[in-house]
C-alpha cells in the first residue's frame, strides 16, 4: 500500500536530516521525498511517499510527530487529494524519430525545453502514472538521463494543511 | 543590564534550571566555559572518562528525578558522551549534554578536535541544538531543559562553539513556546471509562508496569489501583521497584529472566493492562505467542508507543499518574479470586530459588545479604549476570532505587551511575552491583569517588568471565567459550581500589560474605568488594531466545566437572578445550 504524507516542519538547521535519518533508521520504505517552502517562510512543506501498511503507516506518523521541529503530520487520502510531479528526461533523438517523440510531447501535453543534434530535453509534470507512462514510452528511443522531483500533494476544496 | 558573556550566561541558565551540579571534563574549546565554572557556585563533578560524567548525570537523574547535566570538550570528548547518551535515551532519561564546539567559523572545516556532534547523536538524543548565535542562549536552554524533562523525558544535546561562548550579550529569561511539542498528559475520558469497564469484566487481570510509572511519580497511586481491584502487578526492569516487591500482589519481573509465575500469569491473563511499558522483545518473547488469551490496555505518554509491537484493544495516551487517578475513580473494588489463589500457588510451586552452596560463594547469596544487610539501598547494576541477579534477588521497593541499563544495555554503565546516585543522595546506601567485566569498563572513576569522598559500595561478582554471555554459549554454543574467559586475576580488584585510595576487601567464602558487607557500608570510603564466585552459575530461570515467555527452563544446576574445567580456565586465563582439561 502507498501512502502520501504532508508534513509541515520548522525551517531550522537539521530539521531536514532528523526526518531524513528517521526513515531510515526505523527501517521505513520512502519512494520519494520532495521539501520545499511555504507561504511563511518559517516552515517548509514536505510530500512523503511511504509504503506498507496501516500499522506501519501509524508509526510513520507517530514517529515524524515526535520530532520537535514538525509541526504538523498529515495522510492526505488519495481520492480527495491532487499530486504532481515534475520530470525532465533527456531522450536521444535521430531524423527518424523526431516527429514521432514531438506528437508523443504532444499527447502528453509535455514540453520541449532544449533540442540538439542527437538529443531532446522534455519536460513533463502530472501525476506519477503519467510521469511513468511518459517514461516507458521514451524508452524505446533511448533514455540518457532522467531527473524526477518526488510528488508534491495538496487536498482538493476548502481542508487546508498549515503550521 | 550588564552585558554577560555566552558562558556566564549559560551558568546563568543552569542556575535558574535549578541545576546543583554537574559533571565533566574540560578541554581546549571550553575554557571559557570552566572559566565561568570556576566562579559559579554550581558543583563541579571532575570525571575520568566522559562517559563517566554521561552516567554520573544519568544516574543523578533517575534517583532524583531532575534533569541531569553532562560537559564535554568538542570532538573526542563529546564522541566519549555518545554511549551515555544512548543509555538515556533508551531508558526515557532526563539529561541535557553540553558540549564544546570549534568556532562557528571553523564548522565544517575538519578543524583540530572537530566532531559533528549533532549529527551523531541524532537518531539518540530527544533534540539537540547547534547554537550558532549566542543571543539563543538562554531560550535554547530553556527549551532543552523543558523538551527533556516534560512528556516522554529523555536526552538533549547543546553544542556550544567556543565564540560563542565569549561572545557578550544581555541576560534574558524567555517563556518556552514549542510550535511543534505539545505533550498530552491528560488522558482522554471515553477510553479510561472503556478501561475501567473492562477492568471491572476481566477474570485474570495482570497490570504490567514500566518505568513510566516512576517518571510520572505515580507508585503510589499504582497500589492503591492494584489493591482496590485485586489485581496482581508484574514489572518490567525499568518498573522494578514501582510496586513493592513484598506486596501480595507482586508477581516480581516479567520476560526473558523474570519469575515463572509472572511469564504464566501473562500468558492465562484475559486482561493485562500495561502502564508506561514498551513490550520490549526481552519482556514479551516470541511476540506472536505473547498473551495469546488477553485484551491489551495500553498507557503510554508516547503515542509511537501504542501498537508499535503488540496490537493494544485500549490505547489510552497520558501521564501514568492521570491516568491511574482517573481510573481509580471509575472502578469499584473487587474481592480476591480464584485467580489470585492460582497466582498465589504458582508463587508457592516455582519461587525464584537457586542451590546455596557452604564452600562456594553464590552470588544471589550475597545479594540476598546486601538487601539483608541494607534494605533501603539504592541499586545499581552494570548489565549481564550481575543485572539480573540483582533484579531478582534483592527485594525492590521504591521506584527511585533501582538504577540499571535496561534498553542499551550498557555494560560499565553502573559505578559512575551509582556515583551520580549518591551525590544526589548523600543519606543514602548506593551499591553497585557489578561483574568483574563491566566494571572495569569504567573503573577510572575510582579517582572522582575517591577525590570527591563519594562513598559508593561496589559489590563485584567476580566469575572471571563475562558469564552471561558465557551462560549463552554453554546452553547454545557447545560450551565453546570463545573471548568470555577473563581468568581470575585480572586485575586483583582490592589491589586496584587501594591504588585509588579506596578500601578493597575480597571474600572468598561465603562465610566471610557478612562481614565484608558490613565493612563495607560501616567505611565512609568509596568500597569495591570482591566476592570470588561459582563461576559456572547461571540466571535462572530463563526463556530461550524466540520462544514464548510460558518456555521458561531452570538452570540452577551445574556439574561439579564443569566447575573444575571451568577452574582450569580461569587460572590460565584463557578457553582450554575439553581434551586439554582431561
Amino acid at each position: 500500500m502507498k501512502h502520501t504524507i504532508a508534513v509541515i516542519l520548522e525551517n531550522k538547521s537539521g530539521a531536514l536530516s532528523r526526518i531524513a535519518g528517521l526513515f531510515s533508521r526505523r527501517s521505513f520504505n520512502i519512494d520519494s521525498l520532495s521539501v520545499g517552502a511555504t507561504d511563511n517562510p518559517d516552515y517548509s512543506r514536505m510530500t512523503i511517499s511511504v509504503r506498507g501498511d496501516r500499522v506501519v503507516l501509524e508509526q510513520v506518523i507517530k514517529q515524524l510527530s515526535k520530532l520537535i521541529n514538525v509541526i504538523r503530520v498529515s495522510e492526505l487520502d488519495p481520492a480527495e487529494s491532487l499530486e504532481r510531479e515534475l520530470a525532465v528526461i533527456k531522450v536521444s533523438t535521430d531524423r527518424e524519430n523526431r516527429a514521432e517523440i514531438m506528437q508523443l510531447v504532444d499527447i502528453f501535453r509535455a514540453k520541449i525545453i532544449d533540442v540538439s543534434a542527437r538529443s531532446m530535453i522534455i519536460e513533463v509534470t502530472g501525476d506519477e502514472e503519467k510521469i511513468d507512462a511518459i517514461v516507458l514510452l521514451f524508452r524505446q528511443f533511448g533514455i540518457k538521463e532522467m531527473a524526477r522531483t518526488g510528488k508534491v500533494s495538496m487536498v482538493r476544496g476548502t481542508r487546508v494543511i498549515k503550521a | 543590564m550588564p552585558k554577560m558573556t555566552g558562558a556566564q550566561v549559560v551558568l546563568e541558565c543552569l542556575k535558574r534550571e535549578g541545576v546543583d551540579v554537574v559533571f565533566g571534563l574540560p578541554g581546549g574549546v571550553l575554557l571559557p566555559l570552566y572559566d565561568a565554572i570556576y566562579h559559579s557556585d554550581i558543583r563541579h563533578i571532575l570525571v575520568r572518562h566522559e562517559q563517566g560524567a554521561a552516567h554520573m548525570a544519568d544516574g543523578y537523574a533517575r534517583s532524583t528525578g531532575k534533569v541531569g547535566v553532562c560537559i564535554a570538550t568538542s570532538g573526542p570528548g563529546a564522541t566519549n558522551l555518545v554511549t551515555g547518551i544512548a543509555t538515556a535515551f533508551m531508558d526515557s532519561v532526563p539529561l541535557v549534554a553540553i558540549t564544546g564546539q570549534v568556532n562557528t567559523f571553523l564548522i565544517g572545516k575538519d578543524a583540530f578536535q572537530e566532531a559533528d556532534i549533532t549529527g551523531i547523536t541524532m537518531p539518540i538524543t530527544k533534540h539537540s541544538y547547534l547554537l550558532r548565535d549566542a543571543k539563543d542562549i538562554p531560550l535554547v536552554f530553556r527549551e532543552a531543559f523543558y523538551i527533556a524533562r516534560t512528556g516522554r523525558p529523555g536526552p538533549v544535546l547543546i553544542d556550544l562553539p567556543r565564540d560563542v561562548t565569549v561572545a557578550e550579550l544581555e541576560f534574558y529569561w524567555p517563556d518556552v513556546k514549542l510550535a511543534g511539542y505539545n505533550p498530552s498528559t491528560r488522558v482522554h475520558e471515553m477510553q479510561i471509562k472503556r478501561a475501567a469497564k473492562d477492568l471491572m469484566e476481566a477474570e485474570r487481570p495482570v497490570i504490567y508496569v514500566g518505568g513510566g510509572v516512576k517518571f510520572a511519580d505515580a507508585n503510589k497511586e499504582l497500589i492503591t489501583f492494584a489493591e482496590k481491584l485485586n489485581a496482581p502487578v508484574t514489572t518490567t526492569l525499568m518498573g522494578v521497584g514501582c510496586f513493592p516487591e513484598d506486596h501480595t500482589l507482586s508477581l516480581g519481573m516479567l520476560g526473558m529472566h523474570g519469575t515463572k509465575y509472572a511469564n504464566f500469569a501473562i500468558q492465562e491473563s484475559d486482561l493485562i493492562m500495561a502502564i508506561g511499558a514498551r513490550f520490549d522483545d526481552r519482556v514479551t518473547g516470541k511476540i506472536t505467542s505473547f498473551a495469546p488469551k488477553a485484551k491489551i490496555i495500553h498507557i503510554d505518554i508516547d503515542p509511537a508507543e501504542i501498537g508499535k509491537n503488540v496490537r493494544v484493544d485500549i490505547p489510552v495516551v497520558g501521564d501514568a499518574k492521570n491516568a491511574l487517578a482517573a481510573l481509580l475513580k471509575e472502578v469499584q473494588a473487587k474481592p480476591r479470586s480464584a485467580w489470585n489463589d492460582k497466582i498465589d500457588q504458582w508463587k508457592l510451586d516455582y519461587p525464584l530459588k537457586y542451590i546455596p552452596d557452604p564452600n562456594i560463594i553464590k552470588p544471589q547469596y550475597v545479594i540476598e545479604k546486601i538487601c539483608e544487610l541494607a534494605p533501603d539501598a539504592i541499586i545499581t547494576t552494570e548489565v549481564g549476570q550481575n543485572q539480573m541477579w540483582a533484579a531478582q534477588f534483592y527485594i525492590h521497593k521504591d521506584p527511585r532505587k533501582f538504577i540499571s541499563s535496561g534498553g542499551l544495555g550498557t555494560m560499565g554503565y553502573g559505578f559512575p551511575a551509582a556515583i551520580g546516585a549518591k551525590i544526589g543522595n548523600p543519606d543514602c546506601d548506593v551499591i553497585d552491583i557489578a561483574g568483574d567485566g563491566s566494571f572495569l569498563m569504567n573503573s577510572q572513576e575510582l579517582a572522582t569517588a575517591v577525590v570527591n569522598d563519594i562513598s559508593v559500595k561496589v559489590a563485584i561478582l567476580n566469575n572471571g568471565c563475562l558469564g552471561m554471555v558465557r551462560q549463552w554459549q554453554e546452553l547454545f554454543f557447545g560450551k565453546r567459550y570463545s573471548a568470555t574467559i577473563l581468568g581470575r586475576t585480572s586485575p586483583d580488584f582490592v589491589k586496584l581500589a587501594e591504588a585509588y585510595g579506596a578500601l578493597g576487601l575480597r571474600a572468598t567464602k561465603p562465610s566471610e560474605v557478612e562481614s565484608v558487607i558490613r565493612t563495607a557500608l560501616a567505611s565512609d570510603k568509596p568500597v569495591v568488594m570482591d566476592f570470588i564466585i561459582n563461576p559456572m552459575e547461571k540466571v535462572s530461570p530463563m526463556v530461550p531466545a524466540g520462544a514464548a515467555i510460558s518456555e521458561i527452563l531452570d538452570l540452577e544446576w551445574c556439574e561439579e566437572t564443569e566447575i573444575s574445567a571451568m577452574d582450569k580456565m580461569l587460572v590460565s586465563g584463557r578457553y582450554v578445550s575439553r581434551e586439554e582439561c582431561a
